[in-house]
């Protein structure tokens, strides 16, 4: 095995050649999901008004259904196309790009803050706290969360805030377990007992204390998570359940093409390899960051 | 222990694959390492079942109890179930009719005792029929789908994960984890519409959605199936790389058997263990995927009838199907805890079990 590991060896298959170059660059250089994120997600995310030729919401009905401008009938103003309204699909995208950035940055904040927070009174206090807490996270874990996000979405009015909401109910048990568990060896440690020898409050030793300590598990999951995030996203306003329909959102714009899939392949195409390579580059970095900061942590 | 390997092994961060797996458990660090106390097997074992048991009960009353309080609040469904023109009497009637007029309390345990006899009220949507008929239609449909996208990603990452182990940093090791990769990043009812556009629309091989024969189930079972196949296929291989190493595949190798034999029989059978827990995580996977997958196949299963009775504001059904796959995860959970700690002793001494 120690041979087939050498670079000559992957030289002799010439057709593997290239894809384990690929693989060992971005291995190398997590800088490539970053650049790739950074183009599809955070550049027109914060500039969509500038760099979008078009308003996402308002279309030019003249420009109905126009085809990507390298195909045939393609206009060079549209350049991924329009859809039924005549609204720009590269507009579109761009503004969608913003709401995936907003929505799974807001849920990974809200549902990470309030996981790790339980998880840490969880750990360190014990006893009822950790039973009540680690029945919560029971519970949640074992609801169907899709079908309570449908009930939620009923019960609230749809929009962005419903969604970072529902997105943030379906993340912080894992917060809330992982750091319960980390707390729980933390508090056994001298430091903490010297904290406490010295007169620090029990709020003192955990946040100042112990909360530094498990600070890197906190920002590798989130970044582990970031995809599945965008993925849930999507998901959920495919369905309806999400972001609601004339603003723009990745997954909107996939349940919109659907049903034109025979005759404007773009309209859902575009869109889902979107989100494809971002939360492919998103899982890479995660990847990454968590070999970097901590090796341990493989099995997130 | 897995050598300097890539980095890819144990779980994958998936979609809430925020699993009550017991290898997640054990980041808990190294004094669940080794046993704490001295207690035999069998009585360890027991304590260990009957607080698992107590912990899964405690789980479903708090399932029902938010099931029960989120319907009422969602808006009384008198208002659904009466007619526009109906007078205050007949909102009484129709609220006694169903037990609404009740004390709250006395509606939770008129609603738990009727639970557990599997019965959810008529359907509020489908005169005439039980919600329970309705979701009993449906399970099956499901199960059979989720069926199907289970044994789709196990014949693709247990091979991917064997050869990858065997061939441990070459290419196809890397081709290996792309695919794998890939997979995890695809949200799957795009998969499911791309997979329609190609076989269906363009090349005519498979019909382009409802529920019929084997054909129908191809599709949409190949889209939900490959987005757990990173998940099978990383911890068939981190498994795989453990037992390669152990002593008695290399004695297995001394004595001469045949390299194939080695890895496909002795190292894998032993392999096989750790992705059977991985089970209960995937099942949550998939009633996700399912639900996506079922409203782009037109497949009549749960996806389908909770998205119609959610729109309907149908609380029978939806009360009714949230309860029974939250039962269903709840068991299988339980279920897979309660083998691992059979196989891995360090899980019933650990104490550290959320």
């Amino acid at each position: 095995m120690a041979v087939a590991t050498s670079p000559a060896a992957i030289a002799r298959i010439p057709g593997l050649r290239v894809v384990g170059l690929v693989w060992t660059l971005l291995r190398r250089y997590p800088v490539i999901p970053v650049a790739v994120l950074l183009i599809v997600l955070v550049i027109p995310a914060l500039f969509a008004e500038l760099i979008a030729p078009h308003d996402p919401i308002d279309g030019n009905l003249r420009a109905r259904l126009l085809p990507p401008a390298w195909t045939d009938g393609g206009d060079w103003s549209y350049p991924l196309g329009s859809d039924r309204q005549g609204r720009d699909i590269l507009s579109r995208m761009i503004f969608g790009a913003r709401t995936a950035a907003l929505v799974s940055l807001a849920a990974l904040a809200v549902g990470g803050i309030i996981g790790s927070v339980l998880g840490l009174v969880a750990g360190y206090f014990g006893s009822w706290w950790d039973h009540i807490i680690m029945r919560l996270v029971d519970i949640n874990l074992s609801l169907p969360l899709i079908l309570l996000a449908l009930v939620l979405v009923v019960l609230f009015e749809p929009g962005t805030a419903t969604t970072v909401a529902v997105v943030a109910l379906l993340l912080w048990s894992r917060y809330a377990r992982q750091v319960r568990a980390e707390v729980l060896t933390l508090k056994e440690m001298d430091f903490v007992a010297r904290a406490r020898v010295a007169g620090a409050s029990n709020l003192r030793i955990i946040f100042r204390h112990i909360l530094p300590n498990v600070f890197n598990t906190i920002i590798v999951l989130a970044t582990l998570q970031v995809g599945n995030v965008i993925l849930l996203e999507a998901s959920l306003s495919f369905l309806g359940a999400g972001i609601p329909p004339p603003d723009p959102a990745w997954g909107v714009m996939v349940a919109e093409g659907r049903d034109f899939i025979v005759t404007s392949w773009w309209l859902s195409v575009i869109p889902g390899l979107a989100i494809m390579f971002t939360v492919l580059s998103m899982n890479l970095l995660g990847d990454w960051l968590r070999d970097y900061l901590d090796p341990r942590l493989r099995q997130l | 222990m897995v050598p300097q390997s890539g980095s890819a092994e144990g779980q994958s961060p998936s979609a809430g694959g925020v699993g009550v797996s017991p290898t997640t458990s054990r980041a808990g660090g190294w004094e669940q390492g080794r046993p704490a106390k001295q207690v035999t097997k069998n009585n360890s074992m027991q304590r260990y079942i009957i607080i698992r048991l107590f912990q899964a009960v405690l789980a479903l009353i708090g399932v029902s109890i938010i099931v029960f309080t989120l319907v009422r609040i969602t808006g009384s469904p008198i208002d659904v179930l009466a007619p526009a023109d109906a007078t205050e009497e007949d909102l009484r009637r129709v609220a006694a009719l169903w037990g609404f007029d009740k004390p709250l309390w006395e509606q939770y345990v008129l609603f738990v005792g009727n639970a557990l006899q599997l019965d959810f009220g008529p359907s509020i949507k489908f005169q005439g029929q039980s919600a329970m008929s309705l979701i009993g239609n449906a399970i099956p449909n499901s199960l059979q789908l989720a069926g199907f996208a289970m044994f789709v990603s196990v014949v693709m990452a247990v091979p991917i994960g064997v050869i990858s182990a065997v061939k441990k940093g070459t290419p196809i090791d890397m081709i290996g984890k792309l695919v794998a990769l890939l997979g995890q990043s695809l949200p799957p009812f795009w998969l499911g519409i791309v997979l329609i556009w190609i076989f269906s629309v363009n090349l005519g091989w498979l019909p382009v959605s409802g529920k019929g024969g084997f054909t129908h189930i191809i599709l949409p079972g190949v889209a939900l199936g490959w987005f757990s196949v990173a998940a099978f296929m990383r911890l068939t291989r981190s498994a795989m790389l453990n037992v390669l190493d152990s002593e008695y595949v290399k004695f297995a190798r001394i004595k001469g058997t045949p390299e194939w034999r080695v890895v496909w029989k002795h190292a894998l059978k032993n392999a096989a263990i750790p992705p059977l827990t991985l089970f209960g995580i995937i099942a949550g996977i998939m009633v996700t995927g399912v639900v996506t997958l079922e409203t782009v196949f037109a497949w009549p299963g749960i996806g389908q009838l909770a998205l119609t009775s959610v729109n309907a504001r149908d609380y029978s059904v939806v009360q009714g199907l949230v309860i029974l796959i939250s039962a269903m995860f709840i068991t299988i959970n339980l279920v897979v805890d309660i083998l691992y700690a059979y196989i891995d002793p360090r899980v019933r001494y650990g104490g550290g079990r959320g």
